[in-house]
Formats: C-alpha cells, structure tokens, sequence
C-alpha cells in the first residue's frame, strides 16, 4: 500500500514510541496535520512556536524521553530558534519537525522560506534537510537515535512540503548510516584506576556535580558515592535535583549565586570530582581562584568538555553512571571528620538568610517547598526568583527542577511546565514566575486552559526586571535604566480572561492559605504574589571574580 | 606553529558549511582548507590548516570536530610525518622581452607555464607551501596580476593511511 510523505512521518514517530507532540500548524505542514488527525499522537497546539519548543523541553527533561516540537516554515521555524538553542545548552533530548517550501522552490525566497537548517547549525546536535521520500524513515530513526544517545541535544529535521504529499512504500526495516558517530560510555579502566588512588590520597574532597548526573540517571550512585566518602557534594543549578536538598553532604548550589559553604569548599578542597559539570563562567568565576588547591577529577559523556575551561588531572570520558559504578566497586569508606567539622563551621557562619517576617520572595519558595514537602515538579523562568528557588528549594527526586541554565532563557518556564505536566499528569507542577518572564510567552494560558493542563504559575511579582535590576543597584549606581515594570497588568485578570483561575498575595499572613488553596484548585492557576520590591539575591560573585570573594559575606 | 588537520567526512551536501561554521563560531582561524573525494566515494577529506601556539587549541579542534556528526576521522598531522602539497596558478606579466628570464625561474622550481599570451604567462607550481611563497616572491618583480591557490593538502607518509 502507498502512504504519503506524512503518514509515514507519523509511523516512524509512532515507531519511536512518540505519544505526545507540542507544534502549531503552517501552510507548509497542512499535510502532516492531515496525518496526525488520524493518528494516536497527541496534539498539543500551543499559542506561539517558541511555546512548542519549550514545552517539548519541559517534557523531555521531567521525563527523559525525547521532546517533539512540530512548526511550519520560514516564521514558524525561527520561532523555534531560541528554545532548540535553550535545549542545546542544557543537552535536552529533543526532536524539532518544521516544514520548508517545496523542493522545486527551495532557494528561490519563497513565500514563508527560511533556511532552517543553516539557522540552526551552530544550536543543534545534528540536523536535516528531506528532499526526498525515500530518506525520511532513516533520517528519523537516525535523528531520534542522535539526539538521545551519548551527549543528548536537540536534532531538526526541515522536510520539503512536496515530499509530505509524495506517495512510496511505507518503510520499517530501515538502517542508520552514521560512520561517524560513536559515543563513548566505558570510562577508561587507567584513569577510573587513577582517580581512585587520588580519592585514597585526598583529605578534603568535594563532588561538583551538574546536569550530566540527572541526564545520566547517576542520582543514586553519587549519593552512594557521597556518602561512602563522606564527601561534600554541590550541584550546579541543573544539578541540583540529582542529591536531595537537606542531604547532611549537600553543600547546595556554588557559583556566583552559590552558597558560602559551597564556594569556600571549592577553594579548600584538594580533590574536586567534578562528574557531569562543564565548568562555567557562572560556576568558576575567575579561573585562577577556582579550586586553586585541587587535583581535578573530571568525568563526563562529551571528550569536548575536558580540558575546555579548566585544566584536568584525571579525564574520564564516559557514562557517568558506568563511571561512578566502577569507582564505587573498588573504593574504600572514608570519614573526613576534620574537613566536615570546618565545612559545618561555614555552613553555621554562612546561612542563607532574608527577613523572613516581611512578604520576601524566599519566604514564598520556602513556603511553597512545605506546602508540597519537596516533592513538586519547580520550573522556573530565568532571574532573581531563579536563583532563589536554586537556593531555598529543599527538592527530593531527580528531573524535578526544570529551568533554563546555559542559555538563561526568560519565557521558558511556563511552556516547560506544560510540558512537564503533559510527561507527568499525576505530578504537581509549579511555575515559579517571575513579572518580567512570564509576559514573555503568557499566551501559553490558552494551551494550559484548552488542553486542562493543571500548571500552578507563582508569579514573584516586584514589578522589575529583578536581577537587572540587582546588577544596576550594585555596579550601575541605581541607575534603573530599562527594567522598571510598575504597569504591570492584573495578572489575575489576565488568567481569568484566559479562562484559569487567579489569585493575589499582597500580605505575608495570606501566604499559606492562598498558596495552599490555588495548589488544591484544579486545573490551571496563576497566583500574583506582590514581593518586598528591591530585595536582592545574596550571595553575589561579581562576574569574573573569585568565588570566594561573595557580595554579602564578610569574611 | 602550522597544524594540518585532516578530517574524513560523510560525502553530503553541507558537511563544508557544518565544518566551516565550526571554525568561525569557535574563533578558530583557518589558514587554508582544501577539500576532495577520498579513496571511498562515499566519504571525502578535508584539509584545514591553523595556525596556532597553543597545544590546548589544536585538542580542542579536534575534540570539536568529532561532535560533528559527518565527520569520521581526525587526525593532527605533524609535518615531519606526512608529504605536504600545494597547487598554485600564477598569472605574471611578460612581454617579449623578459619572457625568458620568466621561463628561467620556472624552471629552476620545476613549475611550468600552462598558458601563453602577449601581455602574461600562467604559470603552475606544485610543492610545498615554502616553494610555493618562494616562486611568489620571484615572480614578483615581473608584475603578477592574478594568483590562485589551492590551499594545502597533505597524506602521511608510508603505509599508514590518513585517516586509521
């Protein structure tokens, strides 16, 4: 029997176990609407093509399964750019479909034609252009393939409109033609030999791990690791859900908005094990000053990464769990009794702290993190109310912060809770919002209410743009020059127009009970939280300083 | 130092771009890359050559390069290892009456003028970079008004094959 182009577009993502995708239809996908009209995938139509991407974000990252995003041509694709670069960042396992004008006009700035591809060069792992039927069921089995396996990352694949209604054979035996992909997962026997003798050798060790532990599903060995060394470990912010957030080990986040604790450990410590972390700007600050006295371990998927930023020791390329499997067979029990005492010495000097009697943002995270015991899935937008939860969330399970880290993407949060919540129907889902990020894709309301996706938006609202806001208070003598937001609209209006349910929080006694009310009200909600206005996130690393040099920590 | 990079790629539309692009975005300055089928139609070779002092840079390229998925090979070519070619084509100014002092040079690096007129030879030379600046630097007094270069390609010498 003949198919089209489509349906055989839509068998081969049914073959990949596809059950959900996030798109927005165009002239150049009609045809492959047509197809997923009769298909068992779900259809998500969102509001706005940036919102697709995100959303597929959001699900690959809570669930670990791949995203799929779906956009026309020309419009319709760069819409998509900045949440493929998002994903990029972050290795988000996620395959983006747009549609491209017929082969026959390709290149000629046809209606709605953008050159999808060499856009997205730089921002995807791989990606492709179909010209014809014949490639499409291997190119979507290789493009599912590359973008799960290894280092993840986002794959597109660009499909000319006239090989969607073009008619062959539909196809199942197809073979990958990859010659040069090979990722490596069997970490090096010598160095795994090597790093452990450095860890017998080591007084004051610390594990520095990021987004590759939760990616790697590695959650239980480091933990296992952690606690057979009796090692301080701190999490990157896309770490930080992989150890649970009042493990006696757990340092919290370090870098520029880092724990004191986290920073100090970092310059003290005379190993650094650094396992699915890539060393950046935001965690080092000033090279020179970062872990001055260590010996660097570093474990990760991508040979790319080491040596990129930081001198290393001890490479271990590998699968972080492989990795931390085979160490964890053949390492001794430690006990570091004088480098926990002086680290527990910190963490008593050094808390986090904020006036906790005043409607202070962390006291809503605070108060959020008992309302749901740790156990919600917390997506973010990028900024002040970031970092705080970063900091003040007390998470207990992995793939459970879902937030924009390499890319720093505002408008991200509330289409990655859809998603989140489409891969997680039984899950809590909150947004933690802040004013400024959530009017960046707020037309997301209408998926969340058409579709009855239950997210919970928090809006930390101190009508600015906070972290700016922060830098200009600091290093720009409070000159706010572009990020007073004191027109904001009723967001609770705003919701019920959309059709959700809206509350506000002006007082600190409201706290509690509205928070807990709109978490219980089904479907979607948006609580307008009004915060102290000018409160700052503290500690600070001025970019490029030392670590150990923190604004709001005298020492 | 001059590294030549040699990167075995899938012969597809686009793996130059992906390559390329690679180069730029990385801040890595190309000196010259030249690039050809292979001994296997299915794959062609690139040749890039980088100037750099930095160890770490040339890892990094390499380290790169690999994450590109056409890309099947890649090898850092130390020169006292591998045979280095170039290609050049000269077009210098003569007249009747310095055409010999021309062909003269020619011959003595063993270059040949593929094209004759009454204002200009083209002359080809083949050989390394140094030779190639060398007849350059000669040819120059004459005039030259066009050159053409094919940017350097080079091979590892004996049995080992480019790319293993």
């Amino acid at each position: 029997m003949k198919h089209t182009g489509a349906q055989i577009l839509l068998e081969c993502l049914e073959r990949q176990g596809v059950e959900v995708i996030f798109g927005y239809p165009g002239g150049q996908v009609i045809p492959i609407y047509d197809a997923l009209y009769d298909s068992k995938i779900r259809n998500i139509l969102v509001r706005h093509e940036q919102g697709a991407a995100h959303a597929a974000d959001g699900y690959a990252r809570s669930t670990g399964k791949i995203g799929v995003c779906l956009a026309t041509s020309g419009p319709g694709a760069t819409n998509l750019v900045t949440g493929i670069a998002n994903a990029y960042m972050d290795s988000v396992p996620m395959v983006a479909i747009t549609g491209q004008v017929p082969t026959f006009m390709l290149g000629r700035d046809s209606f709605q034609e953008a050159d999808i591809t060499g856009i997205t060069m730089p921002i995807t792992k791989h990606n492709y252009l179909v010209q014809d039927i014949k490639e499409l069921p291997r190119v979507v089995k290789e493009a599912f393939h590359i973008a799960s396996t290894g280092r993840p990352g986002p794959v597109l694949i660009d499909i000319a409109k006239d090989i969607t209604v073009q008619t062959d054979k539909g196809s199942s035996g197809e073979t990958m033609d990859l010659p040069g992909y090979k990722p490596n997962y069997v970490g090096n026997i010598r160095q795994i030999r090597e790093a452990i003798l450095a860890i017998e050798k080591a007084e004051r060790p610390l594990i520095y791990i990021g987004g590759g532990v939760v990616i790697g599903g590695a959650h239980n060995e480091l933990v296992k690791l952690a606690e057979t060394l009796n090692a301080p470990v701190t999490p990157t912010l896309m770490g930080i859900s992989a150890i649970p957030g009042n493990h006696p080990l757990n340092l919290g986040m370090l870098g520029m908005h880092g724990t004191a604790t986290a920073n100090f450990a970092v310059t003290e410590c005379d190993l650094l094990i650094a396992v699915g972390a890539r060393f950046d700007d935001r965690v080092t600050g000033k090279l020179a000053a970062f872990a001055p006295k260590a010996k660097v371990v570093h474990i990760d998927i991508d040979p790319a990464e080491i040596g990129k930023n930081v001198a290393v020791d001890i490479p271990i390329v590998g699968d972080v769990r492989m990795v931390l499997e085979n160490i964890l067979d053949k390492v001794k029990p430690k006990k570091h009794t004088e480098w926990l005492k002086q680290i527990n010495g910190w963490r008593k000097e050094y808390p986090l702290k904020y006036d906790s009697g005043k409607l202070n943002p962390q006291r809503v995270i605070e108060e959020i993190n008992t309302l749901t015991k740790g156990d919600a899935i917390i997506c973010t937008e990028v900024g002040q109310h970031q970092m705080w939860t970063a900091q003040f969330y007390q998470f207990t399970q992995p793939r459970s912060l879902i937030t924009s880290g390499g890319l720093g993407t505002m408008g991200f949060g509330f289409p990655a809770a859809i998603g989140a919540q489409v891969g997680n129907p039984d899950r809590l889902v909150i947004n933690i919002a802040g004013d400024g990020s959530i009017q960046m894709n707020i037309q997301e309301l209408g998926t969340a209410v058409t579709n009855q996706i239950p997210v919970k938006v928090v809006i930390l609202n101190n009508f600015y743009l906070g972290m700016v806001r922060q830098w200009q208070e600091f290093f720009f003598n409070k000159r706010y020059s572009g990020t007073v937001l004191d027109q904001n609209p009723d967001f609770v209006k705003i919701a019920e127009a959309y059709g959700a349910k809206g509350f506000k929080i002006t007082k600190v006694d409201q706290l509690q009970g509205t928070l807990k009310e709109a978490f219980e009200t089904p479907g979607p909600v948006v609580v307008d939280c009004h915060v102290e206005r000018e409160e700052n996130v503290l500690p600070m690393v001025p970019a490029g300083g030392a670590i150990h040099q923190m604004i709001g920590v005298n020492n | 130092m001059r590294h030549i990079i040699s990167a075995l790629v899938v012969n597809r539309s686009g793996v130059m771009v992906r390559v390329a692009g690679l180069f730029s975005r990385r801040g890595y300055n190309i000196e010259s890359i030249a690039v050809g089928s292979s001994e296997d139609p299915n794959l062609a070779r690139i040749i890039i050559v980088v100037e750099t002092e930095d160890k770490q840079v040339v890892e990094q390229i390499e380290k790169q390069l690999y994450k590109l998925i056409d890309v099947v090979k890649v090898n850092d070519l130390s020169p006292s290892e591998s045979v280095e070619r170039e290609l050049a084509l000269i077009k210098v100014n003569t007249g009747s009456h310095n055409r010999s002092d021309v062909l003269q040079i020619v011959d003595i690096f063993r270059a040949k003028i593929v094209d004759v007129g009454s204002r200009a030879v083209v002359v080809e030379i083949t050989g390394s970079i140094d030779k190639v600046e060398a007849l350059i630097a000669l040819l120059k007094p004459f005039g030259i008004r066009e050159i053409v270069r094919t940017g350097q390609i080079a091979m590892l010498r004996s049995l080992r094959k480019t790319g293993e």
